[in-house]
């Protein structure tokens, strides 16, 4: 082969990688004041978020990039002064943890309620009982209950709810399974292996969309009051962490819970259907 | 399973339409897979070289050290890099957290291993011969130096592609260093994993195939280099 080939060759090869570095990246810039949110699972898959924030950043001019992950990592993240602002809803974990002084100012925001899903034949005979009735039922017959194990928020109100209702943790029984995945996924889990789970009803509406409104798992046990799933906002300590955006943060908390953001909130709806309720006080 | 042909129109269907999402996300795996393979291989393979040409005291503990860095889970180097760039930590005020070039970091630990180990196993089966003849033949070391890289040029190909194909695939790193920040740190794998865990298996079927498509377009330009 002679040599000008191979330095074409060469050539193109080199350009075509340069080119593929050169790839528009849509990176969105707004004047630098950028807040950033550790935030839930729910609130991100949902697609609250992507509906709030340009309306944020229309009215303040500051732009909120997130990062979703479960309450508990939401919550170190904030304890390490890694993000500004958290929104999550793990009410017992936040007040202990405003009490240790990682997080200041927590304000309710809204709410939603978690329902227990199961097969629709219902092996444990569940249907429209209460919380405390419906799970040592499930315990008593041994039916497949899907945990999402994860220390999320939902995880959290799941371990309440057993110990609510006088039973152990049944952490090592066979029935008894730990996905450590998020809500979504811990659905098609308890799906194919057609068991109980508890499960926010935001992402049982969109489970239920993606299966055109015809899911195998229905809603058996809801409207009990322990069901309830209070959304807060709190701003991570800035007498801890002197490097967090304090003044953005307290304006998207700010922001939050006025009236229009709770107006914005209640208006949102997934399949015709509203996910959250508004309760900023 | 309907979700595999959903999948693969819907991924035709992103790149054609110029998807904004898709686009960002791909850019973003382009840029910090760019960057740490640039390290890991300016690092890597002269350092493969050396392990592999030169004797020294210590040699095989370097060795085994190298290889077994091979099996470093990604999620693991993670939440080091993590420990290291988050605000509380020794690096925290280089601000690398959520950011592209904190992802390349923990990248760069996965890759160098990689580069090094393979570049070695390149260099210690070249032809023994070689040195010798050209000893004999009156070359300088530097002559020496640049023919006996030229003999290992398509292992040294090898040991990048494989490092990066690993680079470029990789979650765990860039989940818990980048934290899968829209427009900004969600690269293709971590966007592949959010849409999963959404339940929408097609979309991430899609990005999956995306992703092949990159690998394949980095493959072909480095066939170009290879075929001599």
């Amino acid at each position: 082969m002679d040599l000008l080939t191979e330095r074409i060759r060469t050539g193109v090869a080199i350009i075509a990688f340069a080119a593929m570095l050169c790839l528009p990246g849509a990176t969105v810039q707004a004047g630098g004041k950028v807040l950033l949110l550790a935030t839930t699972t729910s609130t991100d898959n949902t697609g609250l978020l992507d509906y709030l924030a340009p309306r944020f950043t229309g009215d303040t001019g500051i732009e909120l990039r997130w990062t979703a992950v479960g309450t508990g990592k939401a919550l170190k993240l904030g304890q390490n002064c890694d993000v500004d602002v958290l929104l999550v809803h793990a009410p017992a974990a936040e007040k202990k943890y405003v009490a240790a002084g990682y997080g200041v100012d927590r304000r309710r925001v809204m709410y939603n309620d978690f329902v227990i899903i199961g097969p629709g034949r219902d092996p444990a005979g569940i249907k429209g009982r209460s919380v405390a009735e419906a799970l040592p039922a499930i315990r008593r017959a041994g039916a497949v209950f899907v945990s999402r194990g994860d220390n999320s928020g939902t995880h959290k109100k799941e371990l309440s709810l057993w110990s609510g209702a006088g039973a152990d943790i049944p952490d090592k029984e066979p029935w008894y399974i730990q996905t450590g995945q998020g809500m979504l996924a811990t659905i098609n889990i308890a799906a194919e292996r057609r068991g109980y789970t508890l499960t926010d009803r935001g992402t049982y509406i969109k489970y239920s969309a993606n299966h055109g409104g015809n899911p195998p798992l229905q809603i058996l046990v809801e409207g009990d009051s322990c069901l309830r799933n209070q959304y807060s906002v709190m701003l991570v300590n800035p007498e801890r962490c002197p490097g967090v955006k304090s003044a953005l943060a307290r304006a998207f908390a700010d922001w939050l819970v006025s009236p229009r953001a709770q107006k914005l909130i209640a208006d949102f709806r997934l399949m015709g259907k509203q996910l959250f309720v508004p309760n900023a006080r | 399973m309907d979700f595999i042909s959903q999948g693969i129109l819907e991924a035709f269907r992103l790149l054609l339409s110029g998807d904004s999402q898709t686009y960002s996300a791909v850019a973003a795996t382009v840029k910090v897979s760019s960057m740490s393979m640039a390290v890991s291989l300016a690092i890597g393979i002269p350092a493969g070289f050396v392990l592999g040409y030169t004797d020294f005291p210590g040699k095989k503990q370097v060795r085994v050290t190298v290889d077994t860095m091979l099996a470093l889970p990604t999620v693991f180097i993670g939440l080091l890099v993590y420990a290291f760039v988050s605000s509380r930590g020794p690096l925290g005020d280089l601000g690398l957290l959520f950011t592209l070039k904190g992802i390349a970091i923990g990248q760069t630990i996965l890759a160098l291993p990689i580069v090094t180990a393979l570049c070695a196993s390149a260099v210690e089966q070249m032809d023994r011969q070689l040195r010798v003849t050209l000893i004999s033949l009156g070359a300088d070391r530097l002559r020496l130096l640049k023919t006996s890289l030229w003999e290992v040029r398509h292992g040294i190909l090898a040991a990048g592609l494989t490092a990066y194909g690993r680079v470029m695939t990789e979650v765990g790193i860039s989940m818990m260093v980048g934290g899968n920040i829209k427009w900004q740190t969600r690269t293709v794998t971590t966007a592949i994993a959010l849409e999963t865990s959404k339940g929408q298996f097609a979309m991430g079927f899609a990005l999956g195939l995306v992703l092949i498509m990159i690998a394949l377009t980095v493959n072909v330009s480095v066939s170009f280099l290879r075929r001599k």
